[in-house]
């Protein structure tokens, strides 16, 4: 503390410290404590609240396992199920994200000229500039029944009747998977980049395949990179509001809109607390268990 | 099994710089060739062009008389060692040294066998299982050069590996290498900017300078006869008296250099002949420090002049003077460090001398820079 006080002045060093402290502590910490202890009480009108009934409660996360009292279903399927629907479609955008941005970040870190590289990145990141909602749109106008993707097959005589993208998830898929995209590339990027070079041209000079240098040596040396670009994307496309509530099908529903049911129109707030904090628990867990799955470690990761 | 290696007029070219010009040079089978140069003078760039990394913009890469063009690094019978090593730092010693045969689909237990074989032949005897990180400089040095020689190359190209290490270290692994070649018996061509190293290990040496081979030949011609002032200069010391020819009598010139007239040796060219010179052509006459004496000490010494002393630097073996002659040209000469020099102190002038026998003429051209 004292040599972190030395090094950057008084001012400085104070103004870093009471920065980080509010913002840990007030937008961090305390909503969550927050939503955590709302989450365990019962959804009361403002005067009740404080009452003889204000107590301690498992109601709203037994409403997500069982369902309403009057449910006659042993489960509550449809909330399970949009559940388990929102963390495996976000597992598989990571996977498709993964895939999409290893070439990508390996190309602008090792093979491409240092102009190319720039360009290339300031491509990725213009369209960022745009708001995700509006991003979100215009998938919707690429995949759209009369969109521009469906005119082209058309015109091209690829089919002979529109497809429907938005039923078939592909437009969501798609959303999700660019709505984070930069959130991959970048740790991939950083990792690669300190990648020596000579290393792949050892490997290549040995003999060994691109897929091997890649699998044996390149992989390797990136995996903490993949875990972090992975760890992010994964969060927040399970926490995803804007791109699902635009893009999926009438039949698909994301958990987040579920909890935002909950808080906005079933002005419930309780419950929609719980349901952040299933999302929240289960979605770190999946991580750490992943990472342990992988052999990283979170040191690694937040290098 | 080691293999000829052939270069027919290979230059290459970044856009319109000249990284190699017309190289021209034939490294026999089993050799131990060096590359020897200042950094960029372009023989790294050849080097790569021999391992396949990249391909001459004219010219031909020839080994065991096939043409190389469009054969990439791993069809190529060599193997490089690249300056940083490149180990796989992810690794085991043994994963790393039997990478290439996991790449040829051999199976765990044959890939150790051989790595063992490997270790025990740069001398790792059972340093298999160990991190990269947990080796020396010299031990890592050693795996970057079992890890290349696991693919049985007939080529073995090395980028000046050992210029990471500290000198003893460097001077213990020049004696290794020349061994480990010697015991694999396959071709070797080095790469470095050091003459020592080149000297002391190569069975020839091909002296580079921005992009041409200026003079191959044994390591005794790089330095007793060199054909150009760049060769003269770069590998050891050389003292340089420009003048003129003031008469040429046999294989004996005459120079006019500042107020003295001093007789030498015309130099071979590089066609193994005496260069040709006549009365008034300008030359550079060539001096060694170790073939400059205080006169009178030598009796074969048959040029003299006198200079005035700079300064006096000991460097161990050997003591260095730096002076200056009235004409003002800067001379060094040496003496072993035994030699008594309590007579000498800077600002004094002193006689010297050297044989017409130890002084090389060549047609003026570029020295080396230090």
């Amino acid at each position: 503390m004292n040599s972190f006080y030395k090094k950057n002045g008084p001012v400085i060093a104070t103004f870093f410290l009471v920065a980080i402290i509010f913002w840990l502590v007030f937008l961090i910490v305390i909503p969550q404590l927050y939503m955590l202890d709302l989450s365990f009480r019962p959804n009361l009108p403002p005067l009740l609240r404080g009452g003889p009934d204000d107590v301690y409660t498992l109601t709203h996360y037994k409403h997500f396992l069982y369902g309403s009292e009057t449910s006659k279903d042993a489960y509550n399927y449809v909330d399970i199920g949009v559940f388990f629907d929102t963390i495996i479609t976000a597992v598989l955008v990571t996977i498709i994200n993964l895939c999409f941005c290893y070439p990508i970040a390996f190309y602008i870190a090792k093979l491409a000229t240092p102009n190319t590289a720039r360009l290339l990145v300031l491509a990725l990141v213009i369209p960022f500039w745009i708001n995700e909602l509006l991003r979100s749109f215009a998938i919707r106008i690429l995949f759209a029944g009369e969109g521009v993707i469906n005119n082209i097959l058309l015109e091209l005589g690829l089919i002979s009747t529109a497809v429907n993208f938005i039923a078939l998830d592909i437009a969501l898929y798609t959303g999700l998977t660019y709505a984070y995209i930069l959130l991959m590339i970048f740790p991939l990027y950083n990792a690669l980049e300190t990648l020596d070079t000579n290393q792949l041209e050892a490997a290549k000079d040995l003999g060994s395949s691109t897929v091997r240098t890649h699998w044996r040596i390149v992989i390797p040396h990136a995996k903490a990179g993949i875990a972090s670009g992975c760890t992010m994307v994964f969060m927040l496309t399970a926490g995803a509001l804007a791109t699902p509530v635009v893009l999926s099908s009438p039949n698909t529903y994301w958990f987040t809109q579920l909890i935002y049911q909950w808080f906005n129109m079933n002005d419930n707030w309780s419950r929609g607390s719980a349901y952040s904090i299933i999302l929240l628990v289960v979605s770190v867990t999946f991580v750490l268990l992943m990472m342990r799955l992988f052999k990283v470690t979170i040191g690694e990761v937040v290098r | 099994m080691s293999a000829e290696v052939e270069l027919q007029n290979v230059s290459i070219a970044f856009g319109n710089f000249y990284a190699a010009k017309n190289v021209n040079v034939k490294i026999g089978a089993g050799e131990f060739f060096s590359f020897l140069g200042p950094s960029g003078c372009g023989k790294t760039t050849l080097l790569r062009a021999v391992s396949g990394f990249l391909e001459p913009s004219q010219g031909k890469v020839l080994i065991d008389g096939q043409d190389m063009a469009g054969i990439g690094p791993n069809k190529r019978p060599t193997s490089l060692i690249f300056q940083n090593l490149a180990l796989f730092p992810l690794m085991s010693v043994a994963d790393n040294i039997a990478f290439s045969l996991e790449v040829r689909g051999h199976d765990k237990v044959s890939r150790r066998k051989r790595a063992d074989e490997l270790l025990d032949l740069v001398a790792l005897n059972g340093q298999g299982d160990k991190k990269v990180h947990e080796l020396s400089g010299g031990q890592k040095q050693r795996v970057a050069i079992a890890r290349a020689l696991a693919v049985e190359p007939k080529v073995l190209l090395l980028d000046e590996p050992l210029s990471a290490l500290d000198l003893k270290l460097r001077q213990k692994m020049r004696t290794e290498l020349r061994a480990i070649q010697q015991r694999v018996g396959i071709t070797f061509i080095y790469i470095t900017h050091d003459q020592g190293e080149a000297l002391t290990m190569s069975d020839r040496v091909g002296v580079m300078n921005e992009g041409e081979l200026e003079q191959v030949g044994s390591c005794y011609d790089v330095y007793e006869a060199p054909c150009t002032p760049f060769v003269a200069t770069f590998v050891g010391e050389n003292n340089a008296f420009y003048g003129k020819v003031e008469k040429v009598e046999g294989g004996k010139v005459k120079v006019q250099t500042g107020g003295s007239s001093f007789i030498g040796q015309a130099g071979l060219g590089l066609d193994k002949k005496n260069y040709k010179f006549k009365a008034g052509d300008e030359v550079i006459m060539f001096v060694r420090p170790e073939a400059i004496s205080l006169k009178g000490s030598s009796k074969k010494a048959q040029n003299s002049f006198s200079a005035e002393i700079k300064t006096i630097e000991f460097e161990g073996n050997l003591k260095n003077i730096f002076l200056r002659s009235k004409e003002g040209v800067d001379i060094r000469f040496s003496v072993p460090s035994s030699t008594d020099t309590s007579g000498m102190a800077p600002s004094k002038n002193v006689s010297l001398s050297f044989s017409q026998d130890n002084a090389v003429v060549l047609p003026t051209g570029a020295l080396a820079l230090d």
